[in-house]
């Protein structure tokens, strides 16, 4: 018995999914595989929208056209996670940032990692850019990116 | 709406991290609590809400079934509510909904939360509510939205993390007096910086420990409540609003959808300047910043000025605006959906003058809950007067 008094039971339970990507992130991915970054404008707000979507939530009407964006921008905020997905200490911190891409409407971020910095160098507001996997590695995941880099004088 | 609703009795477990009891058993241990506190049997109940967060804690699926019968439910109306960490406030305006529409005279509101039957963390869980496709495979932990939010808010208006330390030592400190608490203690700005990094700048006495417990209220019409106790707490503004889960797309420095809910309240209860009227506030407190970033939305604070409050006192039991008396999440503990309740319970002693040592000082009349969570975009919002 544990805690003295009453009875654990340990289950583990190992389910698998399939997610469909849907029509708007499939071609996002598609994009990415490709070594580029794609975003879908909607005409009445004018509003370039990444991750891209099939409709505006806003406007609430189908979004109209393709647009393809850099694969530069700017870190909005960024954090050092000293944990991983589990809570479990990690023994290199993973460095995590909020990219606002060039191209899209200004706060469109996107969550992404960060490399090639050291932690105490990372500033809000430095230019970044994507390093790309080669394109035989490229398998049409957000982690073709493998990070963003800082460029300029940062 | 037809029916003015108040508050008339209320109850909750001890929050631990690791709580031996079933949730069932928690949950009729603080449901048995708030009717006795009502002076009420589960026979006088017309309905019952109920109010748990993610079934991955517990790995069991139907959880407002599941529970149900630990929650006085059997053969009533019953629903449970969900908005992840916004659950503890948005259980209570479930119950408002039964009471004010005039459907019924009584309302049970519980809520339950047991955390720690997930291995090897809680947080574990949390990894299922980002986007599957695009954020997953980063390796995503909870703790990145409240970093990444927290780092943002500092930058936004140059807030110094000595400053919202201030409001761990607070919590912590307040929560010495509550006697349900999990981690009350006497700490120091230093201890909070000294405590090892998390996810910078989040380090470990920033945040909220994960617990198990179970709070609950009851609810009745203006014609029971005025039968059952001279000291009705009424339940004159509610307010839910949600953003998108597409947050990197959010300005994270301000919790618009905080505002919006924390308005819809205000006008409910006739309130036009938060700041004069409401005096004293439970707002929602995972981490020491959110209780500022909070504050902000629920028009307490000025943008970017709460951090000042903090340090100079002014939240504190005998300030002029008590934030968190009860000791809030970092220090009565974090068990979701329950410590969105324990903020109902804490409100409604408080307006009583049944908070023992926790009373504060001054004449509380007016004051408020808030709740906040799922992927950094619910605000739920209860204004309650004596």
């Amino acid at each position: 018995m544990k805690e003295g008094k009453y009875l654990d039971v340990v289950y583990k339970f190992e389910p698998k999914y399939s997610w469909a990507a849907g029509v708007a992130i499939s071609r996002f991915l598609a994009e990415l595989k490709e070594g580029r970054i794609i975003a879908r404008k909607c005409m009445n707000c004018e509003r370039i929208l990444v991750p891209p979507r099939m409709y505006c939530e806003q406007c609430f009407r189908p979004t109209d056209e393709w647009v393809q964006i850099k694969d530069t921008g700017t870190v909005n905020t960024y954090s050092i996670s000293h944990v991983g997905t589990d809570a479990r200490r990690l023994k290199t911190p993973i460095l995590v940032a909020v990219v606002d891409l060039d191209g899209a409407t200004p706060g469109m971020g996107i969550l992404h990692n960060l490399g090639e910095v050291e932690p105490s160098k990372i500033k809000v507001g430095m230019k970044v850019k994507a390093v790309w996997k080669s394109s035989s590695e490229r398998q049409g995941a957000i982690t073709d990116i493998r990070y963003f880099k800082p460029i300029g004088e940062e | 709406m037809k029916n003015r609703v108040a508050i008339v009795g209320a109850g909750m477990t001890l929050f631990r991290r690791r709580m031996l009891e079933s949730p069932k058993e928690l949950s009729f241990e603080a449901t048995r609590m708030a009717l006795d506190s009502a002076g009420l049997e589960l026979k006088d109940i017309q309905s019952v809400v109920s109010g748990s967060a993610p079934d991955a804690f517990d790995g069991i699926h139907m959880k407002g079934e599941y529970l149900l019968d630990g929650m006085g439910g059997i053969g009533k109306p019953n629903q449970r509510v969900y908005v992840g960490g916004g659950t503890g406030v948005f259980t209570p305006i479930g119950g408002w909904w039964n009471v004010a529409s005039g459907l019924y005279d009584t309302c049970l509101c519980v809520a339950e939360e047991k955390m720690s039957p997930l291995h090897p963390h809680p947080q574990y869980a949390f990894w299922s509510i980002f986007d599957q496709i695009l954020e997953r495979p980063l390796g995503t932990t909870l703790l990145w939205i409240f970093s990444l939010e927290m780092r943002r808010y500092m930058h936004k208006y140059g807030i110094k993390e000595e400053d919202i330390a201030s409001v761990a030592v607070k919590n912590k400190g307040n929560a010495v007096d509550h006697p349900c608490a999990q981690l009350g203690a006497k700490i120091t700005v230093d201890d909070v910086m000294n405590s090892e990094p998390i996810c910078w700048p989040v380090k470990r006495l920033d945040v909220s420990p994960p617990s198990d417990g179970a709070a609950a209220v009851v609810l009745a019409s203006e014609k029971i409540a005025k039968r059952l106790t001279d000291q009705p707490v009424w339940l004159d503004g509610v307010g839910w609003t949600l953003d998108t889960t597409h947050w990197t797309n959010r300005d994270l420095a301000y919790p618009e959808y905080v505002e919006k809910a924390a308005w819809m309240a205000y006008k409910m209860a006739g309130i036009k300047k938060p700041k004069k009227e409401i005096d004293i506030a439970e707002v929602y407190d995972p981490f020491d910043y959110k209780e500022l970033h909070h504050m902000e939305g629920l028009q307490l604070a000025g943008k970017g000025e709460a951090p000042k409050m903090a340090v100079d006192g002014v939240t504190q039991r005998d300030g002029d605006l008590p934030v968190c008396p009860s000791g809030g999440l970092l220090g009565v503990g974090n068990p979701i959906a329950a410590a969105g309740m324990m903020k109902i319970c804490e409100v409604f002693w408080q307006l009583r003058g049944e908070a023992g040592k926790r009373q504060v000082k001054k004449d509380a009349r007016t004051g408020l809950a808030q709740a906040w969570g799922d992927l950094m975009q619910v605000g739920t919002v209860a204004v309650m007067r004596s």
